[in-house]
């Protein structure tokens, strides 16, 4: 078995459970602005403030396990997406002290409300641009980045930018539908409908980019055998965005928060089939930049280990906190 | 080449800045989670209310410094890659690992827990809950262990072959990188600085509100506690120091003879400089104050041994002289001060008068921010110790940076003065507010009704579960307050 391999899918995994998890609660405070102080923001906030820490976590692991079992890739996309990495970091930093300090500042709570909304934004926005640059390739020489330091900006990374908001304040809606009842479900609904049909615009034009954008991707996409194997996946998209939509507008539960990370995992896949084998894409694939078997294999222990431990407390740790939030003390 | 300089320096700078800021935070939270781990484990064994108050107002210190400690930290986790590319493309293979074991055993066992830890003590029920305090203290723990033993391993490197494309690759045993020379020396070290400095900080509350009434009986708890551990841990400390600076100097000569300020040799037995202006240019200790043949005698427990100085080492194999010989002196300086206060309160302790001692209070005040005082220059001497390398001997700090413009490096190291300074500062007012508090019977716990009726732990529970059952914790066993009263 080829445990670079198993490692790009143990990265794309960690990415991938990022994404949804951090996912809904950026969402939340990207859509923060539009809900009402006091009530509806508290109840918003509560909702995530016992899991937020937790869903961070998949970043580090992300971005540690890129480092620790793709040290090339991870030595390259950061300093060529500095600026975004940086500011990403400092968007983390508003958000997540804004979920302790708004309650123990009662006269700047309007002032932290902002940070938790902009530095989520932020974060967001500089997530989905990191993704671009990746995307529209990186000049690497002698294993370093050989680009200037504002090659990440074009409108295709802008493009990528603003599809990462959306998608992450549609999940953000669908988790508070979830999670909330009454006249903030129905408003979580509005915001879902509407974040939703934009995420699945950007979607298809992040797709139909990245076919113009590199005549390899156009290839994978396009032409015969390949097209064979790939085509399920935007006929699969198609689906679950259509059956979310219509979640959105009636469920009362779970399920277009379900299907919400559905369509997620469609996209990374499509993203996985576009950008395979490359680490850093046209310059270096995952094998170049991968660590050693014996680096690999010390870590795999450790993953087949932790793992199944950490799905399980971070699972039982949701089932503590589960339901609609906030009803003792509504009189 | 002169620009490469400036992009080196700033981004020296920078992560000096960034991980400085982010020390304080875990040298806190690691020994306040252990401190709330055994409050709560008092309170569940004696059933005495007083612990479980003292646990309630720790508990809201502690989440607003461990929500500090997880977003600088994860700017250090990325830093590496953003500021030190060839660094982590050449050190990958060796250290990758043990940080990504840190991930996995420790980061997300705190922020797993934490969750429940805080908000979840009316779901969970007493024991469960204690479980989730005990995990987050372990995470603590283990993030210590291994990223100090990444630490370890860039200051003392072992274990590891060269490749053909020039990185760091493991050899035959994971332990020989795990527990490299320094490692064991250094966690230990580390770990009880990071418990003094909590237990002076706890100190220092208990004494501030001894000062305005010497009857507050939460106050005289965790003061007296407080005491125990400047006691009984500074000697320990200390002794462990020693040891560690014996490692240093079988592994690290070169940065001993900076912190001694030992610019020559002494053939036989070199002097311990107390105080002086080291200065590089001449190369001497200028107004040395000393003790003749003191050195020798703590280094080599022999007074007449040779000691080599800095004469011996090449130039550019030099750390800074003055930044090590200042650090290390006001580390030490504190570390005595600590034990005068652990023997001090002994003293009073032994009269049956600790809580009757207002300068012993004064001065426990006075001490509260001390641990964080040594920890940053022990931090300082350690890390500064080890230039010009960044991996001890084998890779220099000027080899290892990203290559990026100075501009590009100025304008983030200028945002994160700015936004650490700001919101860190906020930060830290708002927990010296929490401790300006008398702790009080019924303590809250961390709340979110301060504010109108919603609380995080007032997420409706499961149909599985009942509130009002036996499993549920006392919210407040006395009269006269109520966790329940909305504000």
């Amino acid at each position: 078995m080829d445990l670079t391999v198993v490692w790009a899918f143990i990265i794309a995994f960690a990415v991938f459970a990022y994404v949804v998890m951090d996912g809904f609660d950026l969402g939340i405070g990207i859509l923060f602005p539009t809900f009402q102080p006091g009530r509806e923001r508290d109840r918003a906030m509560n909702s995530i403030a016992p899991v937020w820490d937790g869903n961070e976590t998949w970043l580090v692991l992300g971005g540690g396990g890129l480092f620790a079992a793709f040290p090339l890739a991870y030595a390259v996309i950061l300093p060529a997406t500095y600026p975004l990495i940086i500011a990403m970091l400092l968007g983390l930093v508003f958000r997540g002290v804004a979920f302790e300090y708004r309650w123990r500042d009662p006269a700047h709570q309007k002032f932290w409300d902002v940070a938790f909304s902009g530095g989520s934004f932020v974060a967001a926005l500089a997530q989905g641009m990191t993704l671009g640059a990746l995307l529209q390739g990186i000049d690497v020489v002698d294993r370093a980045y050989a680009g200037s330091w504002f090659d990440w900006l074009t409108p295709y990374t802008l493009l990528t930018g603003f599809g990462t908001v959306a998608g992450y304040a549609l999940l953000g809606a669908a988790w508070l539908i979830w999670k909330l009842d009454g006249d903030e479900q129905a408003h979580a609904r509005k915001l879902a409908i509407r974040w939703g049909a934009a995420t699945i615009v950007l979607m298809g034009a992040v797709s139909l980019y990245n076919i113009a954008l590199n005549a390899e991707y156009a290839d994978r996409w396009l032409t015969a055998p390949e097209i064979y194997y790939v085509a399920p996946v935007p006929i699969l998209t198609a689906i679950v965005a259509i059956s979310m939509l219509r979640a959105i507008r009636t469920e009362r539960n779970s399920k277009p928060f379900w299907l919400g990370i559905a369509l997620f995992f469609l996209g990374m896949s499509g993203l996985g089939v576009t950008i395979w084998p490359y680490a850093v894409p046209e310059s270096v694939t995952i094998w170049e930049a991968a660590v050693p078997y014996r680096s690999q294999a010390f870590m795999l222990v450790g993953v087949a280990l932790t793992m199944p431990l950490i799905i399980a407390y971070t699972a039982w740790a949701y089932w503590v906190f589960r339901g609609k939030v906030g009803h003792e003390g509504y009189h | 080449m002169l620009e490469n300089l400036d992009a080196l320096l700033l981004a020296r700078i920078q992560f000096a800045f960034t991980v400085s800021f982010h020390f304080f935070f875990p040298a806190f939270s690691i020994g306040l989670a252990s401190y709330l781990m055994v409050l709560e484990g008092l309170w569940l064994t004696t059933g005495r209310h007083v612990y479980l108050d003292l646990f309630k107002y720790w508990l809201k210190i502690f989440a607003i410094a461990f929500a500090m400690g997880v977003v600088s930290g994860i700017v250090m986790s990325y830093q590496f890659g953003t500021n030190w590319s060839v660094f982590s493309d050449k050190a990958g293979p060796v250290i990758g690992p043990l940080m990504a074991y840190e991930v996995l055993t420790a980061f997300f066992l705190e922020a797993g827990f934490l969750g429940v830890m805080l908000f979840g003590m009316e779901k969970v029920g007493k024991k469960l809950h204690f479980f989730a305090t005990f995990m987050v203290a372990l995470g603590t723990f283990v993030s210590a262990f291994w990223i100090l033993s990444v630490n370890s391993w860039m200051q003392t490197p072992t274990g590891y072959l060269l490749g053909e494309n020039g990185q760091f690759l493991p050899g035959d045993s994971w332990a020989a990188i795990i527990f490299n020379p320094s490692f064991p020396y250094r966690l230990v070290h580390t770990v009880m600085a990071a418990y003094l400095t909590t237990a002076f900080v706890v100190g220092a509350v208990g004494a501030w509100h001894l000062l305005k009434d010497r009857a507050n009986p939460h106050a005289r708890k965790m003061f007296s506690m407080a005491m125990w551990m400047a006691a009984i841990v500074t000697p320990a400390q200390i002794f462990a120091g020693d040891m560690h600076g014996l490692n240093t100097l079988e592994h690290q000569p070169a940065k001993v003879m900076a912190m001694e300020g030992h610019y020559q040799s002494h053939p036989d037995g070199a002097p311990l400089i107390l105080f002086g202006i080291p200065d590089s240019e001449t190369r001497t200790v200028r107004y040395a104050i000393e003790i003749p043949k003191m050195s020798s005698l703590i280094l080599k427990h022999d007074i007449d041994a040779p000691l080599a100085g800095l004469d011996t080492v090449p130039d550019d194999r030099e750390p800074p002289v003055p930044i090590l010989f200042w650090s290390f002196r006001i580390m030490v300086g504190i570390g005595f001060a600590m034990l005068g206060i652990g023997l001090w309160s002994l003293w009073g302790r032994v009269r049956g008068r600790l809580y009757d001692m207002p300068w012993l209070h004064r001065a426990a005040v006075l001490m509260g921010p001390s641990g964080f005082a040594a920890v940053l220059a022990g931090w300082i001497t350690t890390e500064v110790g080890r230039q010009p390398f960044v991996i001890y001997g084998l890779l220099r700090t000027a080899d290892a940076a990203s290559p990026l413009d100075a501009p590009a490096v100025a304008a983030s190291l200028l945002a994160f003065i700015i936004v650490y300074f700001t919101v860190f500062g906020i930060g830290v007012w708002y927990i010296l507010k929490l401790m300006g508090k008398p702790p009080h019977p019924g303590e809250k716990g961390v709340k979110r009704g301060d504010v109108g009726p919603i609380r995080t732990a007032g997420i409706t529970p499961g149909p599985t579960q009942n509130p009002g059952g036996e499993e549920t914790l006392p919210t407040d066993p006395q009269p006269g307050s109520s966790d329940k009263e909305p504000a």
